[in-house]
């Protein structure tokens, strides 16, 4: 499977690791011409409003709506999250707006109020390790978007069609079972996606 | 349901300091200037009275800015701050902590308060970044509790070759440790006065157990891509920015540039008419005296 990770900034390194992992072929894309032929894109975290005049300035917008009107899935976490979402508290700083959710940025604080947790996720037996670095947190989902995770009955996993976001930090853990379930359950491959 | 949650451990300040990576953090003294920094795209702000330049200029004793100021751009931003404390000075550090900036940098552009000892970092709940030379040094930081490290270069300088041969010292360490048998490695540990597990873990990783930014001289977009190349993770601008020209161009060309060091035409369009670059300092002509890079061991 040809996975890109958008690699403007953040830790996009540590998602290529864990993709490789899973047997991907990883492409990092810093440029829209990058994201040609590949099934899936995953958004580090990293500093969203870095990454988003980075992606205006880069013509991503347009060309990442493209690519998922034309079948192609994101997983999207922490910094990417808030990229994803239409709506950002208090924010006017540039994003995709293909999931229909409410972000709030830093929900939980500054630094020193980052934390881990084990969280039950929807469909997985066991909780997952999940870091919350100066994490947003999705206030409010809009129609048809599932929630997989809530911490204090704020949700921080969420899933809509061929999109996935996450408030926490997957990539940061050795624990590769949401890589595994966006790889196997949300990207659809052409061939797949041709038939529906 | 009960819910867990711990706050400060290891993961979670080395996590945050991985969210820096491919990015720029740039020093500023006024709101106004962080505002310029974050809206030119950098991933955080170092909050300081006085850029390096200035300290070196001015000469005396520098120390952790006012606390007044610190929260004065902690609350002009939405992006990480960071802020300076004194070499060793941990109730500096402590003060800073509860000021609420999200990383420490124990720096020696400050006057160092302590000959002897470093900030024990582990006792902390906010990450802290400190300065290295060479890869023994960089061991010994990250063993006292370091979540990131960067190169000390020669700061206030606008000449990069300081940050250049630490860098490739750093890089050519990891390399030679990587290259050794196992039975190797405790006398390697022994000559670079550095912990074993460390030397250990570089010798299986091939990298080090945070990571390593770029600091210390940094003034052009060429020269963030050049520190990319020789695999610093990020880079520091500290006196580079707004003791040019044209400081929101040049933030804007460092950033991209620090994206797409690997792509040189990118880099031509944007290193162009940036106006002048800060002045500089070569360092061949400062005195021993007059260098930072060897405060701190």
């Amino acid at each position: 499977m040809n996975i890109g990770v958008l690699a403007l900034q953040g830790a996009f390194r540590e998602h290529r690791i864990m993709l490789e992992s899973l047997g991907c072929i990883v492409t990092e894309v810093r440029l829209p011409k990058h994201l040609e032929g590949l099934d899936g894109v995953i958004f580090p975290g990293g500093e969203s409003t870095t990454i988003g005049k980075l992606m205006v300035h880069y013509d991503f917008i347009a060309a990442l709506r493209d690519y998922h009107a034309n079948g192609g899935a994101i997983f999207a976490t922490c910094a990417g999250a808030i990229l994803l979402a239409t709506d950002i508290v208090g924010s006017d700083q540039p994003r995709l707006g293909l999931l229909e959710m409410r972000v709030k940025r830093n929900a939980f604080g500054r630094q020193v109020d980052s934390f881990e947790t084990p969280l039950e996720v929807k469909g997985l037996s066991q909780t997952f390790p999940a870091l919350f670095i100066r994490a947003p947190i999705l206030e409010s989902v809009g129609e048809g978007v599932e929630v997989l995770a809530t911490f204090d009955s704020q949700i921080v996993l969420a899933r809509k069609g061929r999109l996935l976001a996450s408030s926490f930090h997957p990539e940061l853990t050795a624990d590769t079972r949401l890589h595994k379930f966006f790889l196997e359950q949300v990207v659809q491959p052409k061939a797949v996606s041709a038939l529906a | 349901m009960t819910m867990i949650a711990e706050t400060g451990t290891l993961q979670i300040k080395t996590g945050f300091a991985e969210m820096f990576k491919g990015g720029v953090i740039m020093d500023v003294v006024t709101p106004d200037q962080a505002r310029i920094a974050e809206d030119a795209g950098a991933t955080a702000v170092m909050a300081l009275e006085r850029v390096p330049a200035d300290i070196r200029r001015d000469g005396g004793v520098a120390r952790m800015s006012d606390p007044d100021m610190i929260v004065g751009i902690v609350e002009a931003v939405s992006i990480p701050v960071m802020a300076k404390c004194r070499i060793g000075h941990f109730v500096e550090a402590q003060i800073l902590q509860s000021l609420g900036v999200d990383f420490i940098d124990e720096s020696e552009v400050l006057t160092p308060a302590d000959n002897a000892y470093h900030v024990n970092k582990h006792d902390f709940k906010v990450p802290f970044v400190c300065g290295s030379r060479n890869l023994g040094e960089a061991l010994r930081r990250i063993g006292e509790g370091a979540a990131m490290i960067r190169t000390k270069g020669e700061p206030g300088t606008g000449d990069v070759v300081e940050a250049v041969t630490h860098a490739r010292l750093i890089m050519g360490e990891i390399r030679k440790i990587q290259g050794m048998r196992e039975d190797e490695l405790m006398a390697a540990a022994r000559d670079m006065a550095a912990p074993f597990e460390l030397v250990r873990f570089v010798w299986a990783n091939g990298k080090l157990p945070v990571p390593n930014f770029a600091a210390g001289g940094i003034a052009t977009p060429a020269d963030a891509a050049l520190m990319m190349h020789l695999g610093m993770d990020g880079v520091f601008v500290g006196s580079g920015i707004f003791k040019s020209g044209d400081p929101v161009k040049r933030a804007q060309a460092i950033v991209k540039a620090t994206t797409h060091y690997n792509d040189p035409d990118v880099l031509a369009q944007v290193s162009r008419n940036l106006g002048e670059a800060m002045v500089g300092i070569q360092v061949v002509a400062l005195t021993p005296e007059e260098k930072m890079a060897v405060r701190g061991w």
